[in-house]
C-alpha cells in the first residue's frame, strides 16, 4: 500500500528490510543507536536487530570504512555510515585504495559488496565542511558505483538495489531532502542501478541533474512550461554509471542540453555527461551544451553568501530561455 | 624422522617453509634485477621465522592480512609458490592473473586476504574481517602482519581501539625490522613505541625474539589459543632484521655493513638448523630440505619465465559489475 514518508524514513525502511532479508547485512557509523542517524534514518533499528548489526562506532573514519571493507571481503554486507561526506574523506583511502581496488587486484577472487552512505550538500547553513557535494569524485575512481536518490521512493529502491550490489557503492543522500515527504510503496523492491527517472517530459529542451537540484529543476521546469518551454527532466538517479541512453535518447529530440549540479561546476559530473553528449550528438545540437554549478569556492556560512553560491530555479529558467530563443 | 621428538618433526616442518621463503625471495630478487619483474620487489630474508612460526598456528579457515613486504606471509599461510612467482612476472596465470604483482598477492581459497600497498591497511582490513567473524559467529581468527613503521599512521591506532572496544579475534603482528623504508624507525617515533601504543588500548600480549623459530611459534600458540577462547585482540612484537634494503630499488646505504653482519650472525635458518641439529636431526635430512626448496624455486622460476602473459582485454575485467568499462 503506498505510503506518505520522508526521505529519511523511506531509507530506514529499506535498510530495516534488507536487514530482515539478510542476514549479512549490517551497518555501522558514528551515533546509529541512541540518535538513530543524522535524520532518524537508523531509528529503532539497534532495538531491533542489536548493537552487532547496528553498531555503534567510535569517530573513526578510516576505520569505520576498513571494517566495512574486511567485513564484506569476509563474507557480510556491510552498510558504512559516514554522516557527512565532507568525513568521508577521512576514508578515502580506505575507500578509494581497498574497497575499489580488491577485486580488480586480486583478479576477481573477492567482491567488495558494501554501501557507504554520505550525506551531502547544504542544508540550512553548515558552511564549508559540512555542505559538499563530492560526487564526482567518486565517479572518478574505477570499481565503485554512485547513487544519488532525490526522492522518497527513490532513497527507498535504490538504497535496495545498493545493498544488493555486489560492488562497493557510494550512496550520496542530501541533507536537504531529508524531511521531504512523497508516496513509497513499501513492497517496492530495488531499482535497477543506473536508471535514470524521466520526471516530465517535454521537446524543446533536456535538463540534466541529480540529488537535491532535482528540486530546483522542477520548479524551473513549471516556471518554464508558463512561458511556453517544454522540458524533459532527468533526474539521473545513479551517476555511475549513469543513463546515457535516456540522455541520448532525450538530446537526440530536444537537441538542447542544460545541466544543473549543486556541485562545484569546475570539474563536476556535468562537465561528463557534456563532453559525452557533444561527442555523440554534436549534429544533433541546435544550441551550445551549458552546465550550472557552484562557483569553485567553499560554501561559506552567511546565507546571502551561501545562496551566491546555489543554483537557483531561476538561473536554470534564465540559461534555458537563452538556449530556447527563437526555437522553432 | 622416527628417531626425533614431534616438536623436533614440527619444526623441520616450518624449516621447510623457512626455506621455500628465502629461496623465493633470493629468486625474486634476481629477476628483479634480470629484469623480469616490474615495478619493485620488497624481500622478507631475515624474518621468516616469523611468518612461519605464528602461521603453523592458523588453520586454512583463519584469515591473515599482510603488507607491501607479503611474500613470506603468503607462502607461511600456504599459497602456491610457483603461481606467485607467476604473479611476480606478470603472467596470466599468476596467483592474481598479473593484477596485482608483488604487493598484492592474495589467496582467498588459503584465507589470505591480501598483501597491501598501503602501510597499515592490512591492520585494518583484519579488524574488519575479525568482526564479520563475530557477525558470523564463526570460529576463526584474523591474524594481520605490518612492519614497525605502521606504527606511526592513525589509522593502526583506530584498529587497536575497535578491535578492543568490540574484543574482536585478531592478532596483532608487529614484525619490528628497525626501519620504516629507509628512515630509522626509533628516530621518527615519540614515546616508548609499539608495546606501549598496543598496551594503552588496553591490548596485551607478547615481545619476542623474532629470529626465534621456536619463541615465535610458542608466543603464537597461546595467544592464538587466547584469542580462539573469546579472549580478544593480542599483539606479537617480534624484533627482527631484513637482510636486503627496503626494495630492489633501494641502495641500503643507510645501513652499516656491520650492523648487517650481526644481524646475519642470528639468522632465523641459520638458528633453526642448530636447533634440529642438536636435537638429533640428521643433516642430510636438512640439506635435502634445502635442496627441496631450491629446486622447488627453480622449477617456478622457469615456470614463470615461459607461462603466457595476460591478454590485453584482461585489462578490462573484474573492474566492477555494475557499470563495467565498455
Amino acid at each position: 500500500m503506498i505510503t506518505e514518508m520522508t526521505y529519511a524514513e523511506a531509507a530506514r525502511l529499506a535498510l530495516e528490510q534488507e536487514m530482515e532479508r539478510d542476514p549479512r547485512v549490517w551497518a555501522l557509523g558514528e551515533d546509529l543507536g541512541p540518535e538513530g542517524g543524522l535524520a532518524g534514518q537508523y531509528r529503532g533499528l539497534q532495538e531491533k536487530f542489536g548493537p552487532d548489526r547496528v553498531v555503534d562506532t567510535p569517530i573513526s573514519e578510516s576505520m569505520i570504512m576498513a571494517a566495512a571493507v574486511g567485513a564484506a571481503v569476509a563474507g557480510t554486507r556491510p552498510v558504512a555510515e559516514l554522516r557527512f561526506a565532507d568525513f568521508a574523506l577521512c576514508a578515502a583511502d580506505e575507500l578509494v585504495n581497498q574497497a575499489a581496488k580488491i577485486r580488480y587486484m586480486f583478479n576477481g577472487q573477492s567482491r567488495v559488496p558494501l554501501v557507504t552512505r554520505q550525506a551531502v550538500g547544504m542544508r540550512g547553513g553548515t558552511a564549508a565542511q559540512h555542505s559538499q557535494s563530492t560526487e564526482a569524485w567518486w565517479v572518478h575512481i574505477p570499481g565503485l558505483v554512485v547513487v544519488t536518490p532525490a526522492t522518497p521512493a527513490d532513497n527507498h529502491g535504490l538504497l535496495k538495489a545498493a545493498i544488493r550490489c555486489d560492488d562497493p557503492v557510494v550512496y550520496l543522500e542530501h541533507k536537504g531532502l531529508w524531511g521531504m515527504k512523497g508516496p513509497v510503496d513499501p513492497d517496492a523492491g530495488p531499482i535497477p542501478l543506473g536508471k535514470a527517472d524521466l520526471v516530465r517530459r517535454g521537446d524543446d529542451l533536456t535538463l540534466v541533474t541529480w540529488s537535491g537540484m532535482r528540486v530546483e529543476c522542477a520548479k524551473a521546469a513549471e516556471m518554464l512550461a508558463r512561458e511556453g518551454i517544454a522540458v524533459d527532466l532527468i533526474d539521473l538517479r545513479t551517476l555511475w554509471p549513469w543513463d546515457r541512453e535516456k540522455v541520448f535518447e532525450s538530446v537526440s529530440r530536444t537537441g538542447r542540453l542544460l545541466i544543473a549540479q549543486e556541485a562545484v561546476r569546475v570539474g563536476g559530473f556535468g562537465a561528463e555527461v557534456a563532453a559525452e553528449v557533444g561527442e555523440a550528438l554534436w549534429s544533433k545540437l541546435r544550441a551550445p551544451i551549458r552546465r550550472l554549478g557552484a562557483p569553485r569556492t567553499p560554501v561559506p556560512f552567511s546565507l546571502p553568501l551561501e545562496e551566491a553560491c546555489r543554483v537557483s530555479p531561476e538561473q536554470i529558467v534564465a540559461a534555458a530561455v537563452e538556449m530556447t530563443k527563437g526555437k522553432t | 624422522m622416527s628417531r626425533v621428538s614431534n616438536q623436533a618433526a614440527r619444526v623441520l616442518g616450518m624449516l621447510r617453509t623457512m626455506h621455500v621463503i628465502r629461496e623465493f625471495e633470493e629468486a625474486a630478487g634476481r629477476a628483479w634485477h634480470a629484469g623480469h619483474v616490474r615495478g619493485s620487489v620488497h624481500q622478507y630474508v631475515g624474518q621468516e621465522a616469523i611468518a612461519v612460526g605464528v602461521c603453523a598456528n592458523l588453520r586454512p579457515t583463519d584469515y591473515i592480512s599482510s603488507n607491501h613486504r607479503g611474500h613470506g606471509h603468503s607462502i607461511a599461510k600456504g599459497a602456491d609458490p610457483v603461481g606467485m612467482m607467476k604473479e611476480l612476472f606478470g603472467r596470466a596465470d599468476g596467483t592474481c592473473g598479473g593484477k596485482g604483482g608483488s604487493m598484492h598477492i592474495a589467496d582467498f581459497s588459503i584465507g589470505m586476504l591480501g598483501a597491501n600497498g598501503v602501510v597499515a591497511d592490512g591492520a585494518t582490513i583484519a579488524v574488519g574481517a575479525a568482526q564479520a567473524i563475530k557477525i558470523l559467529r564463526q570460529d576463526r581468527v584474523a591474524v594481520t602482519f605490518f612492519g614497525d613503521g605502521a606504527i606511526n599512521r592513525g589509522p593502526l591506532m583506530e584498529s587497536f581501539n575497535w578491535a578492543k572496544i568490540y574484543n574482536l579475534p585478531v592478532l596483532f603482528v608487529c614484525e619490528h625490522n628497525g626501519y620504516a623504508a629507509t628512515t630509522r624507525t626509533a628516530d621518527v617515533t615519540a614515546g616508548e613505541g609499539f608495546v606501549a601504543r598496543a598496551r594503552s588500548f588496553g591490548i596485551d600480549g607478547e615481545s619476542v625474539d623474532g629470529n626465534d623459530l621456536l619463541a615465535v611459534d610458542a608466543a603464537a600458540e597461546r595467544l592464538i589459543a587466547r584469542i580462539r577462547a573469546g579472549g580478544g585482540p593480542a599483539y606479537l612484537f617480534a624484533t627482527t632484521y631484513r637482510h636486503h634494503p627496503h626494495n630492489t630499488r633501494d641502495t641500503g646505504n643507510y645501513r652499516t655493513q656491520d650492523e648487517i653482519d650481526r644481524w646475519k650472525q642470528k639468522d632465523p635458518i641459520a638458528r633453526t638448523t642448530a636447533w634440529l641439529l642438536s636435537q638429533g636431526v640428521a643433516q642430510e635430512e636438512i640439506t635435502s630440505i634445502e635442496n627441496e626448496a631450491r629446486a622447488l624455486i627453480e622449477r617456478a622460476f622457469e615456470a614463470a619465465l615461459v607461462a603466457p602473459l595476460p591478454s590485453p582485454s584482461a585489462a578490462y575485467t573484474d573492474v566492477q559489475d555494475v557499470g563495467a568499462p565498455q
